[in-house]
């Protein structure tokens, strides 16, 4: 049974490893976005401070929402995505499989470059160390619903603009909660409420948007 | 997917909604009409001026129906597209369809009267109350819909997809809801409270729940017109069209 | 009258409001008419052409 996600798995990770350039573009983004903020806001390391939770939260969100356009388009294009509606698997498994092959390549460099970036916003040790559990429990969130915009928006002119009007509203929630917890810290309470609810958001995304995005394929491939 | 959801019923036969909507449709817009006339009578006129917030608070008789209507229209919209997605429905798309536009328009006027509201009562046209912020989100929510139904060329597939992103918009706006209001209340020290007025007096909830009737009745009517007008552009070359044609324009 | 139009002060909330509201509502109406009114044309003149091609 999981042979073939298995499979699914390594050719979404070889493919992507032999052009990396597409994985450090997401990087990239993120932290010339990041860097941008004091520029425009002035160099005041207090105020930085108190804005780094937000700045650091959208611009991850950003940052994956711009590589979704990526998930499914090359796949798309050369037709592997219609071989895989014909596999026996579901295609909830399938599509499962390779948002989190998506999700190593671009969310997880995101978690782990995101430090370097917390350290030049004045953050302490302790709230980077919730910073990175927020977004490794987010990121997979942004995955996982930016997935049914980008299967909606299949071979559509214009489809990268149109994600962002579809899938930004639906980040709000965990936008809420990520930044939230590393606020929360920073003002002396605890996460622990923050990640729990951020923590069940993706256990819910996990088993319900698969299943929406697999429709989504298939309304798209009709 | 098989075809035999579409004889169940006989007003999902696109001809038979297409007369029957155009006979309800005049007496729905009277009454739309009657309530909106009893109702801003009631509500600008008869009913007395509030203690604490004078005349300004007349607003809420046209706030709260568009932002009721807002909200009750997209899990309509989504009730009808989910319909049309599982059962292959003509007309549940058509209606899911003709919804959104009202609905967006509705959202943005509780935004538009939300905030010239909030100019006298709190000082600022817009505050980050978690309500205000949902109905922001919502429109968003209306707008990828309608977008998304517009960037698709072929119609089956524009339904299905826009039926998929409206299920999956309804399941996520009370998340939001909560999400933001969880968000609100943490951030509280550095916005205003909003509270409800105490207690209402019965002229004053009257009125309103006229003026509630009165955007629901409006809603029924402009909903029908364009499901129609949609129908007529779906069916443009079917027989039905050209026979009602003959009959003069109907 | 002018009380009334003042609303206590209140005027550029309350119209402001009332009014912006009458308009888009009515903006809706005009727009799905006309919409269908081209519609309506539309149909209306494939017709006469067909009935003209099966005339010749």
């Amino acid at each position: 049974m999981f042979r073939p996600l298995l499979a699914l798995l390594r050719r979404d990770l070889t493919l992507a490893l032999r052009r990396p350039q597409d994985a450090l573009t997401v990087v990239g983004f993120f932290v010339v976005v990041v860097a941008l903020f004091p520029l425009g806001i002035g160099p005041d390391p207090e105020f930085l401070r108190s804005l780094a939770p937000g700045v650091l939260w959208v611009a991850a969100l950003l940052a994956v929402m711009l590589s979704l356009e990526r998930l499914f388009s090359d796949d798309y294009r050369d037709g592997t995505l219609e071989q895989l509606l014909l596999v026996p698997e579901p295609m909830g498994l399938l599509v499962l499989t390779k948002i989190f092959a998506h999700w190593l390549i671009t969310g997880l460099p995101l978690v782990l470059i995101s430090p370097l970036l917390a350290i030049q916003l004045n953050l302490r040790p302790d709230e980077i160390a919730i910073l990175m559990l927020a977004l490794l429990i987010g990121t997979p969130i942004l995955s996982l619903i930016g997935a049914i915009g980008a299967a909606l928006t299949l071979g559509l002119r214009g489809g990268g603009v149109l994600i962002a009007l579809l899938i930004l509203p639906l980040y709000a929630p965990p936008l809420i909660l990520g930044a939230g917890a590393v606020d929360a810290v920073m003002h002396g309470s605890s996460a622990q409420a923050h990640l729990s609810l951020l923590g069940a958001m993706m256990v819910f995304a996990l088993f319900a948007t698969p299943w929406a995005t697999a429709a989504a394929v298939r309304i798209m491939l009709d | 997917m098989s075809e035999r959801g579409i004889q169940w019923f006989r007003f999902t036969a696109p001809a038979n909604f297409y007369d029957l909507a155009g006979r309800l449709i005049p007496w729905f817009a009277a009454v739309t009409v009657a309530l909106f006339a009893v109702g801003l009578y009631l509500g600008l006129v008869v009913a007395p001026p509030d203690y604490q917030q004078g005349d300004s608070y007349r607003i809420i008789y046209i706030h709260v129906p568009t932002a009721w209507m807002g909200m009750f229209l997209y899990v309509l919209m989504a009730v009808y597209a989910a319909i049309g997605l599982i059962w292959r429905i003509k007309m549940a798309d058509v209606m899911a369809k003709a919804i959104a536009p009202t609905g967006a328009l509705f959202t943005f006027l509780s935004l538009w009267t939300g905030a010239l509201w909030g100019r006298p009562t709190w000082g600022v046209y817009w505050v980050w109350d978690a309500r205000l912020t949902s109905m922001l989100i919502l429109l968003f929510l209306y707008l990828g819909y309608m977008a998304l139904h517009a960037a698709i060329d072929d119609r089956q597939r524009a339904s299905n997809a826009s039926a998929v992103l409206a299920m999956v918009g309804v399941v996520n706006v009370p998340i939001i809801y909560f999400s933001v209001q969880w968000w609100n209340t943490l951030h509280q020290g550095a916005s205003i409270t909003v509270t409800d007025a105490p207690t209402m007096a019965t002229i004053m909830f009257v009125t309103l729940m006229i003026m509630v009737l009165a955007a629901w009745m409006y809603s029924v009517t402009v909903v029908l017109a364009r499901a129609r007008v949609e129908l007529l552009e779906r069916e443009r070359n079917a027989r039905w069209v050209q026979e009602r044609l003959e009959g003069g324009s109907k | 009258m002018i009380d009334f139009l003042a609303m206590g002060g209140y005027w550029p909330y309350v119209w402001g409001s009332y009014l912006v509201m009458a308009g888009l509502l009515l903006v809706e109406m005009i727009q799905l008419r006309y919409r269908r009114r081209s519609l309506m044309g539309w149909i209306r003149r494939m017709a006469r052409l067909r009935a003209q091609e099966e005339r010749q």
